[in-house]
């Protein structure tokens, strides 16, 4: 099919604004006599609050309010309704280190945070639990009372007989992986502008990557009626998950201060508090059992998760849920058990962060095939062409044992792609190890999911409104916090209607205006809120070739629009520009009303936590990666050099965009392989700056190669799956399986720090470094001619 | 309450500011110029970057007293009469933008370096670059922009 707008290399819709500094986000709003809200936070990770005297704060001059959490009422929140275990403000316990415990409304910054100072709590310190595995014990401190063993979440999930399978392996593997408690890492910490105003309405201005979560937050948090909420979408700052689909102490608080003093109130935490209190990455242990027929064929594959989660539950059920149920891609799989337990700590809260769950669970699975493919002596790639699951035939669908069902899958041609890449395909040509330098080259490939499922409600609507000059303005309730999803929006909607992509402008959400939809995670929002415009756009095109009709009298069906043009098929005398048919229609009668509604019909049947069975997404992304690291067998140091990255993404909608997804999603990946990971000493964050934490930087950063698999999935508009997550989970284990490559040496723990290195170095014994993979080959070889 | 003579974006301010307040909190609060924004305030991530007397800055790191008498560039006063400054016109063609938080102190921090260095290799790009953190494009397409502001500089 002819595209006019999609897969056409598009610069973002709003570039012109992010270019000058005039794009707004939460810290930059500000409102005539507006306060300010600063946080007190606990200093114990675990302590029972006896009384909490706010006097000196609110004699302070220029204090106007101070709030603790006994003011919100006993009213507390959670992704689920029975796990709604999160105060705004802690009441009776604080269960991690700086757990907001009371806030204040000042004229000023400095005011507010003096103010702060001045709030004296007397605690009762309490024995804490730091580690997973430690709070699973009996007789562990219990971070909720009545929480037995600290299970936050618990599945145990069985699709056919693994004990059998394995007894009938030649083959069988058992390992444990650990992955690390990352921070999604964004530049914007959480802000907002509130104001509760004398009438009894809400309107605020949030970093919020999933708005309409926050409306029902609030919404019920204040027991107000949905109208009453206004969530007016300012530009996002960077979301990844996690924080920013939630709410935040500083919202609940801000509203509530605006309620009681009447004026405007805004918070901007800083990146301390971010990275101190923020929910982050859950850290998975991953005890994973693997079993294999002689030839590589895998048999089964057994499970346990122990994660940790926290001081609450959050959004911890979709995570251990995805971290299960995607075990069954990309590779075929004849039985498979899970047993999963998210499990309380006295630690920030573990939720959502890119590449949710599956990153975890995948790694492992990866690293653990590729030992036993280095085991039975069969090449990595051969060992993943085994199992891989083939591409569906048009009209026919795979389903996994867990009845996950794919349409299209490109992990074949995807790894046969990067099997072909000459850094591959010559990696045996040059000297393994020069200098210090042993240099490795390894390979992923994996699965994602797009157009998530959550609980039920999915509830994603578009709004295409024809303006009489022909131009249009669209309306969703779909948020792009970076990953550019209101360009391929807009493209979506110049590409059914048959306009210029400059003919289509985007608002941002507003809750008073735009449909409801949950926002962006899980790779929903090309596919859900894609579907949803094209279906609007397709709606108001019909009104519209309906008034032509009706014009020129002709048969609707006759009539086509492309680029602006508007003419009949079968009379090229009859033309006129979009404009025109604008006019004409919008002119009709005393002033017709041309507006296109469209809502996704993907993805509505609720997710099933008991057993795990059916689709987690609308349809799966296939990925295949290389990475080259030169490791320094002295210092331990990784450089990496190069990715290839080919990604099957159904149709990049916007290829410029879905690139600097893949990129940017790999980086993320790199970064949570060979740096990140919070430092925890007894709940306390070690490193709660960019400096310490280390993310990568300019200096970091590999060349990247992003290679399209095109596979056109029926459930996606114009044919497009996932573009933003994939990349996060094929470069763990393609960064992994690269430094085993040059060391000789499978890590299993991330990341993958020199320390490590260096340690298991000597403890190989390997002081000359000759442990690289193929080098060792080659010795070998030669000692046998 | 110090008395400072500053120009930002070519237009001359008389301003009273708190010895404490940094040029970050001068330049937003202020002149209520929020295209500067505040990612860190420590000077480790670059969001803050605005050009004093041509070499970049943190704003967040320097004291807003200290500005006094100097000429400040904010990512503002970079596009002309509605003209795009062309290192403005290369990160929007080449991607080099997502979230657009660290976009005004990447834009500013280029224009620097090829004020100073119109023909960088990869490599000073790269070194040069570092002080701008980005979490969104892993950087590849930032390089392009850089790459394609040099060629724009060319022509």
């Amino acid at each position: 099919m002819e595209f006019s707008v999609i897969g056409k290399h598009v610069p973002r819709v709003d570039a012109p604004e992010k270019v000058t500094g005039q794009a707004r986000y939460a810290a930059d709003y500000s409102l005539p006599g507006m306060l300010w809200c600063k946080v007190h936070r606990s200093p114990y990770a675990h302590a029972r609050i006896l009384h909490v005297d706010t006097s000196r704060a609110q004699r302070l001059p220029g204090v106007k309010a101070v709030v603790t959490g006994k003011d919100f009422h006993g009213w507390s929140w959670g992704w689920m309704p029975e796990t709604r275990d999160e105060p705004p403000l802690a009441v009776e316990k604080a269960r991690y280190l700086y757990e907001a415990v009371a806030a204040v409304a000042a004229i000023d910054e400095d005011i507010a945070e003096e103010a702060c100072d001045l709030i004296t709590v007397d605690y009762e310190e309490l024995p804490g639990v730091y580690d997973p595995e430690e709070a699973l014990q009996d007789g562990a401190p219990l971070v909720h009372e009545g929480r037995e063993k600290n299970i936050s979440i618990e599945y145990h999930w069985n699709f056919g007989d693994v004990e059998k399978a394995f007894a009938e392996s030649h083959i069988i593997r058992e390992d444990r992986f650990c992955t690390s408690r990352a921070t999604k890492g964004y530049v914007e910490p959480p802000a907002a502008l509130a104001y509760y105003d004398p009438a009894g309405y809400i309107t605020i201005w949030p970093a919020k990557q999933s708005p309409y979560f926050h409306y029902r937050h609030l919404a019920a948090c204040f027991k107000l009626p949905l109208n009453r909420v206004r969530v007016i979408q300012p530009f996002i700052g960077g979301g990844f998950g996690g924080t920013k689909n939630d709410s935040v102490a500083g919202d609940f608080c801000a509203v509530l201060l605006s309620k009681m003093t009447g004026k405007p109130v805004k918070f901007v935490y800083t990146q301390e508090e971010e990275l101190t209190t923020s929910r982050r990455r859950h850290s998975m242990i991953v005890y994973n059992k693997m079993g294999a027929k002689r030839d590589g064929t895998l048999t089964a594959v057994q499970t346990r998760v122990i994660a940790d989660g926290g001081a609450y539950t959050a959004i911890g059920p979709l995570t251990m849920y995805l971290a299960g149920f995607a075990t069954t891609l990309p590779y075929k799989l004849p039985t498979y058990k899970y047993d999963a337990y998210r499990v309380f700590t006295n630690t920030p809260i573990g939720a959502a962060m890119r590449g949710h769950g599956i990153t975890h669970t995948r790694f492992a699975c990866e690293i653990q095939m590729e030992m036993i493919a280095e085991e039975l002596g069969i090449d990595p790639v051969q060992m993943r062409l085994r199992n891989a699951i083939d591409n569906p035939k048009p009209g026919t669908m795979y389903e996994t044992i867990n009845k996950v069902t794919l349409k299209t899958c490109g992990i074949k041609e995807a790894l046969n792609t990067v099997a072909a890449h000459p850094l591959w395909r010559d990696k045996d040509k040059a000297p393994q190890r020069r200098d210090n330098i042993s240099w490795g080259v390894g390979l992923s490939g994996t699965a994602y999911l797009g157009g998530a499922r959550q609980r039920g409600h999915q509830s994603c609507g578009a709004i295409v409104r024809i303006c009489e000059d022909g131009t249009v303005n669209l309306l969703t309730g779909a948020t792009d916090c970076g990953q550019g999803s209101d360009t391929v929006l807009c493209m979506i909607a110049a590409e059914e209607l048959g306009v210029r992509l400059k003919d289509i402008a985007i608002k941002r959400v507003d809750t008073a205006y735009t449909p409801c939809d949950p926002g962006s995670y899980g790779s929903r929002v090309t596919i859900l809120a894609g579907q949803a415009t094209q279906m609007a756009a397709a709606d108001a095109k019909r009104q519209l070739v309906r008034s032509a009709a009706e014009t020129w009298e002709v048969n609707p069906e006759d009539i086509e629009i492309k680029e602006g043009v508007v003419f009949v098929t079968t009379d090229a005398q009859k033309s006129m520009p979009f404009s025109k048919l604008a006019r004409i229609a919008c002119y009709s009668g005393s002033g017709a009303v041309i507006i296109g509604t469209g809502y996704s019909g993907y993805g509505v049947e609720p997710l099933d936590f008991d057993t795990g069975m059916g689709n987690g997404g609308t349809s799966y992304s296939f990925t295949a990666q290389l990475a080259r690291v030169g490791v320094d067998m002295e210092t331990g140091k990784v450089q990496v050099t190069d990715f290839v990255i080919a990604h099957d993404g159904g149709r990049p909608l916007n290829p410029l965009g879905a690139e600097g997804q893949n990129e940017g999603g790999a980086i993320q990946g790199l970064g949570q392989t060979i740096y990140e990971n919070f430092i925890m000493d007894k709940g306390k964050t070690l490193n709660p700056t960019f400096l310490d934490y280390k993310m990568p930087r300019t200096t970091d950063v590999p060349d990247i190669q992003v290679i399209d698999i095109i596979t056109d999935d029926p459930d996606g508009p114009f044919g497009a799956k996932e573009a933003s997550e994939g990349s996060i989970v094929s470069t763990p284990p393609a960064v992994v399986s690269a430094i085993h490559d040059a060391t000789g040496i499978w890590f299993t723990e991330l990341p993958i720090t020199p320390e490590k290195i260096v340690k298991a170095l000597k403890e190989k014994g390997d002081k000359k470094g000759h442990g690289s993979v193929r080098e060792a080959k080659r010795m070998k070889e030669r000692q046998e001619t | 309450m110090k008395q400072i003579t500053v120009t930002v974006n070519g237009t001359v301010y008389e301003l009273q500011v708190k010895s404490w307040a940094t040029l970050l909190d001068m330049i937003r609060d202020d002149l209520g110029l929020t295209g500067t924004k505040e990612g860190c305030g420590l000077g480790e991530c670059g969001a803050c970057t605005v050009i004093m007397d041509g070499k970049t800055v943190n704003a967040c790191l320097v004291l807003a007293p200290e500005a006094d008498g100097k000429e400040i560039i904010t990512i503002e006063g970079l596009s002309r009469g509605g003209q795009f400054h062309p290192v403005q016109e290369a990160f929007m063609e080449q991607g080099g933008i997502q979230c657009g938080f660290c976009t005004p102190g990447m834009i500013l921090s280029t224009k620097a370096l090829l004020d100073e260095n119109p023909n960088p290799t990869d490599e000073e790009i790269r070194r040069d670059m570092a002080g701008n953190f980005c979490r969104c494009t892993g950087y590849t397409k930032i390089f392009e922009s850089i790459k394609a502001a040099v060629r724009k500089g060319d022509t």
